[in-house]
């Protein structure tokens, strides 16, 4: 399998996804500067966390214009896989890649620290290796990760399962103290309808090896492995 | 000729705004009693060609949708003025 991560200028957890995937996973991966225009050859795309453009106007509201960003509005539309991390899934809501919008933290601290979530949807590439209701424990770091969308945008996500991630306590309960920055419905992450796009606030590639303190998130590469080539 | 764009960002009214509570509370401490609500925003002030209001109105709307507010959650009223 081939993995690109995009660098936007900002982007600060390119070298950790890098890193995860190559000498933890023994995948071949590639950066991928955001002003080269081809994705051609990659299984999977990874838009990264960090602060792309400085998080002016708005988080990602800069970065969706970048060239390579056309080619993974095109590509994610035709089925290829599209992870995004943090300021990645900020950047796949303002493309319109998935829906709704991030808002400030309610508490308005940016909040660096490890929580849990619970696998909602196991029936998709990111998390075929989990079973519903599965804890992770998963490190978070933003100030605007208040997810939020309209009700009906909600009841949908809810009826065709796109809520993959849900911030919960340790037991797995999508409790109000559980959930950190005051997301609608303890949203942590969810996908498009067909699956094959990904948006989560916690870090998997700051969680795949025991010294960091957690392995959880390996399990989210994993599936991607385990699902494959992209044809 | 130019003209001045002056738009001002709101958050949607269904949306929560806890910068604004923040200040509403400030305020209310400080003996402002009478303040029931605070909603913060922005302001942006574009300087751009055009030689009719209603050219120059055009671009705006067309810049405001494509990058300058997020209508998931952001409203915007505008003033083109000349310079």
């Amino acid at each position: 399998m081939k993995f690109g991560v995009v660098v936007f200028p900002g982007s600060n957890c390119d070298q950790d996804c890098f890193h995860t995937l190559k000498d933890i996973l023994k995948q071949k991966v590639d950066y991928i500067w955001h002003k080269d225009p081809s994705i051609s050859g990659y299984d999977c795309i990874i838009l990264p966390g960090g602060f792309s453009y400085g998080d002016y106007l708005r988080t990602g509201a800069i970065a969706r214009f970048s060239p390579v960003m056309k080619s993974i509005i095109r590509e994610a539309k035709r089925g290829r896989r599209v992870l995004g991390i943090c300021n990645g899934f900020q950047i796949l809501l303002e493309a319109g890649l998935l829906p709704g919008a991030m808002l400030r933290n309610r508490n308005l601290k940016f909040i660096c620290k490890y929580v849990h979530i619970r696998v909602e949807n196991n029936n998709t590439p990111y998390t075929k290796l989990f079973s519903q209701g599965d804890v992770l424990k998963i490190p978070i770091a933003h100030g605007e990760g208040c997810y939020y969308a309209d009700e009906d945008t909600i009841k949908k996500l809810e009826k065709r399962g796109q809520i993959i991630f849900r911030y919960s306590d340790i037991k797995g309960e999508a409790t109000p103290s559980a959930n950190p920055n005051g997301s609608l419905g303890n949203i942590a992450g969810i996908c498009n309808e067909d699956g094959n796009v990904l948006g989560m606030m916690p870090h998997p590639e700051r969680s795949s090896e025991g010294v960091l303190g957690s392995e959880d998130g390996k399990r989210i590469f994993e599936s991607i492995i385990k699902e494959g080539l992209w044809v | 000729m130019s003209k001045t764009a002056k738009i001002y960002v709101t958050l949607k009214k269904s949306v929560l705004d806890p910068q604004g509570n923040t200040v509403k509370h400030a305020l209310n401490s400080l003996g402002f009693k009478g303040v029931q609500d605070v909603r913060l925003g922005k302001y942006m002030e574009i300087k751009l060609n055009g030689e009719t209001k209603s050219s120059v109105e055009d671009q705006i709307r067309k810049m405001c949708d494509k990058l300058l507010i997020n209508p998931v959650i952001e409203d915007y009223t505008y003033e083109i003025e000349d310079e």
